[in-house]
């Protein structure tokens, strides 16, 4: 198995087109060494109405083969085994519209080389206009509704080049006649099968569907000019000095967060009472409601994480209020809110918003003032004259800082969380049974 | 000349001035003004200046602004060219590298032995939302936990209540290929935009006999397609990310641009903000195969990764701010750890050489969900990276996948004209 390794820097920037190209030569490698005749799949001879084709496999031999070379599930095989047909390397016998390997003994047949989809040349609409016109020379009436949709509108629209279309669909419709029978349909099979790739009915997928384009193209022209060297540089200089943390203890932060939350991951850890797309039944979102009296253990918990945790869930903000106001210290929680908002506001309210701050907090003798350092103080005050989003960043900055190292632990210890601990909920879990009746069943 | 280059020079006050410079400098070079705080002000980082560095602090005005010459605007200085300057970039790039390497004193799947292994994980499906008439494109889930807002090829933003099935709202829009869609954090808003070039917010009314689509507003207006877009901490801000190469920050009452980011060489096909205490940065991926990150009040690109070879579909942060992932083309998803300024992990296996669409992380962050291109969701455990499950189902490419916000299911979006909710 040729899967090609790709070492960074080694094809140096690869475009959409190049990494796909890549992908397509991975999937030929496999398609090759499955039509081998010794160690490929099991194929054998099958009859189509009157027609013998050769060479047709079943959908589960291929995906047993898939499955013993690749050393994945039987699940994965059958993905992989959709894919090649939905590129067009694969193609159903019956069912030519579903574009997905069944594991069952539906026939499949392996698509010549030529209609693969690396081809130089891109299916034109002129190409499908032949196609289907020679179908209809064929015989009157044969074409699907969506293609004779699709033939009224080229018909429309090519309709300046419509004589060379008729002339190459006879030319094709005549040498296809020369064929013997057997080839004749083969080709037939093969040549349909291309276009419900390239031209897929409404609710048929193909993988060749792709989104827009992407407009810039990374390989085209890499001209660094001398000024993005030079930015570039600059970048580089302040990347060198800005400090970094050792593997070790980013990497130990990490796992501690993981450590610290895995209960409370719904997916590594039931929720209680129940996770509602479970049961159906909601009741772990009530219980965890913006305004609940009680809320659960588990959330209450998870204040004690981080002072972040305990602002960002509002109920937990209201209960550190709550001893707050026992402490008289109040002020700074309502500085770092009101600098929130002014930073995620319009930018309208900017300088109300900013004089009304100045008033509150930070004038002498204001009613709700902040302890923060002269220094800190004297640049908000300047900066206020001219305020803008940013302003009170130092500020703001300084007073969490102060509520994390300080206040937080305290109210942690603090008798407002020991009772709200003690008040907390621990929903029971919910039985199926329970769940059953509840439903009115 | 004087050494200060802003010597005689005003600044005037706004958003985005232009600044008329003293002589000091050549004439057509341009000022990039930054809004934001002054080195002077802000004592968190020095922001030094070592030779031919770019940074000044400008505080004997009374805007406090951070100026940043560019010099690259200059002609070439005496004794430097091209080739020099390559040279030097080589040169500063093994540097960074060796200083990366000096701090690289442990590798993840390390530091992952010491943790148990996740128990084998079944996830089904609870919830099809079917309604799309086309490719289902995008996706992004209401704080409420229920709701979510998708987008379709079909020109249509449908808002679910994914919980009863419920279709609430419509909006149609006048283009096809609407890439991006967002929620409001008070969820009485979406956002949504694509091949129109433009991010609209929609607000949303109880009233369900309303025309929502008539309420529309564009506030932002790109170059080139809109890949994706995302609320900052309030509905009043809205952050794009663009096919032009740029990301961009927009008020949304006024439709005023506050902030231009640029550095990719390529599309930008998504962004995520960060979950921090300080929510400041943001993180961009693009076809450029960089992820970058940026500091929101003043437009820099503080850091930046290259090690995809392919374009970046995705990125997505780390629950606790301090890492992210990606998801590429090239068939891998990959881990960085930002405090380290490296890359920690790749998430591949040689059976999987389809690209890779979207990644979300589950709540703890152990988990990585990742949608593919081969119809599938692969789910990857973090730290030993390792695949823990695979999930089938959708029957064409996974576009998006989402934690719902409090972790109790994964909503996957895909071409099939589905969205799909799992759980465990």
């Amino acid at each position: 198995m040729t899967f090609i390794q790709v070492n960074s820097h080694k094809y140096g920037r690869l475009s959409e087109e190049c990494s796909q190209l890549l992908m397509f030569f991975q999937l030929e490698a496999i398609v090759v060494e499955m039509q081998d005749p010794k160690n490929g799949v099991k194929n054998s001879v099958q009859k189509l109405n009157v027609t013998t084709i050769p060479h047709a496999a079943a959908g589960n031999d291929i995906i047993a083969w898939i499955n013993t070379k690749m050393k994945t599930t039987v699940e994965e095989a059958q993905v992989f085994g959709t894919m090649l047909v939905a590129y067009g390397y694969i193609y159903p016998l019956k069912n030519h519209n579903k574009l997905v390997m069944c594991n069952d003994s539906s026939l499949y047949r392996f698509q010549t080389p030529y209609f693969w989809p690396t081809q130089k040349w891109v299916p034109e609409d002129s190409d499908y206009a032949i196609y289907l016109a020679k179908r209809n020379i064929r015989k009157k009436g044969q074409l699907e509704p969506y293609e004779q949709t699709h033939y009224n509108h080229l018909h429309e629209w090519l309709n300046h080049k419509w004589e060379f279309i008729v002339m190459q669909a006879t030319e094709q419709y005549k040498a296809g006649r020369d064929r013997n029978k057997p080839d004749r349909v083969i080709f037939d099979c093969q040549e349909r099968a291309y276009w419900m790739v390239n031209r897929p009915p409404h609710r048929t997928h193909s993988a060749l569907d792709c989104g827009p384009e992407r407009l810039i193209d990374p390989n085209t022209e890499e001209r660094i000019s001398f000024d993005q060297y030079r930015r570039v540089n600059v970048f580089y200089q302040q990347a060198i000095m800005r400090s970094k943390v050792k593997s070790s203890v980013s990497l130990g932060a990490l796992v501690k967060y993981i450590t610290t939350y895995k209960n409370h991951d719904p997916f590594l850890a039931p929720c209680q009472p129940s996770n509602p797309w479970q049961t159906d039944h909601d009741a772990y979102w009530t219980l965890n409601m913006r305004r609940v009296e009680a809320p659960t253990k588990m959330r209450v918990e998870r204040w004690s994480f981080s002072l972040f945790e305990l602002l960002t869930d509002l109920r937990g903000r209201d209960d550190f209020k709550i001893f707050l106001k026992k402490e008289f210290s109040g002020e700074n929680l309502a500085f770092w809110e009101a600098a929130e908002e002014l930073k995620w506001g319009t930018a309208s309210s900017m300088s109300t918003k900013a004089e009304t701050i100045f008033k509150t907090f930070l004038a002498p003798g204001a009613p709700r003032w902040i302890n923060i350092d002269g220094r800190t103080m004297g640049l908000t005050v300047k900066g206020l004259e001219h305020p803008h989003r940013y302003v009170l960043e130092a500020a703001q900055t300084h007073v969490f800082l102060l509520m994390k190292k300080d206040t937080f632990f305290r109210y942690l210890k603090s008798p407002t969380y020991k009772e709200i601990q003690k008040k907390a909920l621990s929903p029971e879990t919910h039985s199926f049974r329970l769940v059953f009746f509840t439903n009115g069943n | 000349m004087s050494q200060d280059p802003l010597e005689g020079c005003r600044i005037s006050a706004g958003k985005k001035s232009a600044v008329s410079l003293g002589k000091a400098l050549h004439p057509p070079n341009l000022l990039v003004v930054v809004e934001g705080t002054c080195g002077a002000c802000v004592a968190a980082s020095p922001v030094s200046a070592p030779e031919g560095s770019c940074s000044y602090n400008v505080a004997h005005h009374h805007l406090c602004v951070c100026v940043r010459v560019c010099m690259a605007w200059q002609g070439l200085q005496k004794g430097e060219t091209l080739a020099s300057l390559k040279q030097e970039s080589e040169n500063l790039r093994r540097k960074l590298e060796e200083e990366r390497g000096k701090l690289t004193d442990v590798e993840l799947h390390q530091v992952a032995e010491k943790v148990e292994t996740v128990a084998a994980l079944s996830i089904k499906t609870r919830r099809v939302l079917k309604g799309h008439g086309n490719k289902v494109l995008s996706m992004d889930w209401c704080k409420d936990k229920r709701r979510l807002v998708s987008s379709s090829q079909d020109g249509k933003v449908i808002v679910w209540d994914a919980f009863t099935l419920n279709k609430e709202h419509g909006i149609t829009l006048p283009c096809t290929w609407v890439m991006a869609c967002a929620y409001a954090p008070s969820g009485c808003a979406v956002a949504c935009g694509g091949l129109d070039n433009k991010c609209s917010v929609v607000p949303l009314s109880l009233d369900r006999n309303e025309n929502v689509t008539a309420k529309k507003k564009s506030v932002a207006m790109h170059t080139n397609y809109v890949s994706g877009c995302s609320f900052t901490n309030s509905d009043m801000q809205l952050l794009t990310s663009s096919g032009d190469g740029t990301c961009a920050l927009w008020d949304v009452e006024s439709g005023q641009l506050l902030q231009s980011f640029h550095g990719h060489t390529a599309d930008v096909l998504s962004l995520d903000l960060a979950p921090s205490e300080t929510g400041n940065t943001f993180v961009s991926g693009g076809c450029d195969m960089k992820a970058n990150v940026w500091d929101m009040r003043s437009g820099q690109n503080i850091q930046s990764f290259d090690n995809h070879q392919s374009d970046i579909n995705c990125v997505k942060y780390y629950p606790s701010g301090d890492a992210f992932a990606s998801a590429s083309d090239d068939a891998t998803c990959r881990f960085y750890d930002l405090r380290a300024d490296r890359e920690v992990a790749v998430y591949q296996k040689d059976s999987i050489i389809f690209g890779a669409s979207s990644v979300d992380f589950s709540l703890s962050g152990r988990l990585l969900f990742a949608g593919y291109n081969d119809y599938t969701i692969n789910v990857w455990d973090v730290l030993k990276g390792t695949r823990v499950s695979v999930l089938f189902g959708h029957e064409n490419r996974v576009s998006r996948v989402r934690v719902s916000p409090d972790g109790t299911a994964l909503c996957s979006a895909s071409w099939d004209n589905t969205l799909r909710v799992s759980r465990t």
